[in-house]
């Protein structure tokens, strides 16, 4: 991946929130989330006001909701816990749809569910709106560890080459009639995976020596 | 599955984000010994490898899939420091770029499925190896079984987590009971796939696997001729 292309989740746009300094909306992200989650969770009207701060922040940054609202299907899975909640918490019962479940439950499961899908919205707005590149600028100017940031960048960076690199198995596998039904066929897969490892390993290896060949002494040029 | 926002109250969340800090901060230097100059390359391209084989899914029965965690396996491959980065590395960015795992839960998520599995894991593994017969044929064996033991682990983490800062009020032996039973099932697979992959990479490129290396350390050289091994 070279510079200027954006992942899967960034819309590109020149709305105001996408030029707003990368680590200020970051530590934006958290403080909102983090007073999102402080919330006792019968302030109704506090979740409402929330919503609405986080959908002018979406209107303002002009991406379209149908493309946030697509890729909430992340938290498709702890809406199966947030459903099944009231019916295994204790405490006491009451009556919805004619469904005994319980009080306490139905409350959790209404708050998890509110404050999951604010903290999604909130997370898909920043990935939509940041290019990898000022994510990881802004990070630093947080002063988080250069060598963390370092890592995670050179992860950003190969992450298409390798993911692309798992692809082309999976595509050389089903042009030979593979296809993975059941546990039997785990062992290809798995020796798939300790390829990718080793591709995925020597590859940095290379980048290793072509940094040294290049005067890299452990530290990024500033 | 991440643990998203709001899941665990705000205290638990903020302990947990101490635990991992200060993890990454021991990792970040010990990781210098395993891998000297070499960490930022070497960790980059491992964690895109856990990040892509995270998304390589393992078919179990009607339909039905499962994918790695890939904690056990990244400290058998490249050493647990480096491993506590990596993984550390592909939370951050799955929370930052692809809005999975809420940000408030960072430390949660990092400290149970990237800390926790890493560190059970490597500990399993070690402990079998110091009493097991030091054996090449054996270091997948430990590594699956550290990777199988290191899922339930971690789910009883998350309930003890829960029981702390949790935001309902669910039986906790119910709790634990449903989800140690689900992950003991998923550790096997986890402890299945690992196991293979690891003999997948001992098969080809052993000295890459870094478990291995106390026992590639005391095999002697072998040389092999037309007329069968020679003394």
């Amino acid at each position: 991946m070279g510079a200027g292309h954006g992942h899967t989740l960034h819309y590109h746009g020149h709305s105001p929130v996408h030029r707003f300094p990368a680590h200020l909306k970051i530590l934006a992200l958290l403080a909102f989330m983090i007073v999102v989650v402080a919330t006792p969770r019968d302030w109704y009207a506090a979740f409402v006001v929330y919503l609405l701060a986080i959908t002018s922040v979406i209107g303002v940054s002009r991406v379209p909701p149908t493309y946030l609202l697509k890729r909430t299907v992340v938290e498709v899975p702890f809406l199966l816990f947030a459903v099944l909640l009231p019916f295994v918490a204790t405490g006491p019962r009451t009556e919805v749809l004619g469904v005994s479940v319980s009080q306490h439950g139905l409350e959790a499961g209404i708050a998890l569910l509110v404050k999951g899908t604010l903290g999604v919205l909130a997370s898909l707005t920043l990935a939509a709106t940041t290019e990898p590149q000022d994510l990881l600028l802004g990070l630093e100017r947080l002063r988080l560890p250069q060598q963390l940031v370092q890592i995670m960048s050179f992860m950003v960076r190969y992450l298409d080459v390798v993911t692309d690199e798992m692809r082309r198995m999976k595509v050389a596998r089903e042009s030979r009639g593979f296809t993975a039904r059941n546990p039997r066929h785990w062992p290809v897969l798995a020796r798939s995976a300790g390829a990718l490892f080793i591709r995925s390993y020597e590859r940095g290896e290379r980048v290793h020596l072509a940094m040294l060949s290049r005067g890299y002494t452990g530290k990024m040029p500033r | 599955m991440h643990v998203p926002d709001g899941f665990l109250d705000a205290p638990t969340s903020a302990a947990t984000g101490v635990v991992a800090a200060a993890a990454i901060g021991v990792s970040l230097v010990k990781a210098r010994k395993e891998l000297d100059d070499r960490t930022a390359p070497m960790a980059g391209l491992v964690a895109a490898f856990i990040f892509a084989v995270q998304m390589l899914n393992f078919p179990v029965a009607s339909g039905t899939s499962g994918h790695l965690l890939g904690g056990a396996l990244a400290a058998v491959l490249v050493g647990p420091w480096t491993a506590v980065l990596c993984l550390s590395v592909v939370f951050l960015v799955q929370c930052l770029l692809f809005a999975d795992g809420g940000i408030t839960a960072l430390g949660t998520n990092i400290t149970l499925m990237g800390l926790t599995t890493v560190v059970v894991g490597w500990l399993v593994f070690k402990g079998l190896q110091l009493v097991l017969p030091k054996r090449l044929s054996l270091v997948p064996v430990q590594a699956g079984i550290g990777a199988l033991v290191s899922v339930p682990v971690a789910a009883l983490l998350f309930v003890a987590l829960y029981a702390v800062g949790g935001t309902a009020d669910i039986p906790l032996d119910n709790l634990a009971t449903a989800m140690v039973g689900v992950h003991v099932l998923i550790g096997i697979g986890e402890g299945i796939i690992t196991f293979l992959a690891v003999g997948a990479v001992l098969a080809v490129r052993p000295d890459l696997v870094y478990g291995a290396r106390p026992v590639l350390a005391r095999r002697e050289l072998e040389i092999r001729t037309s007329t069968g091994a020679a003394a």
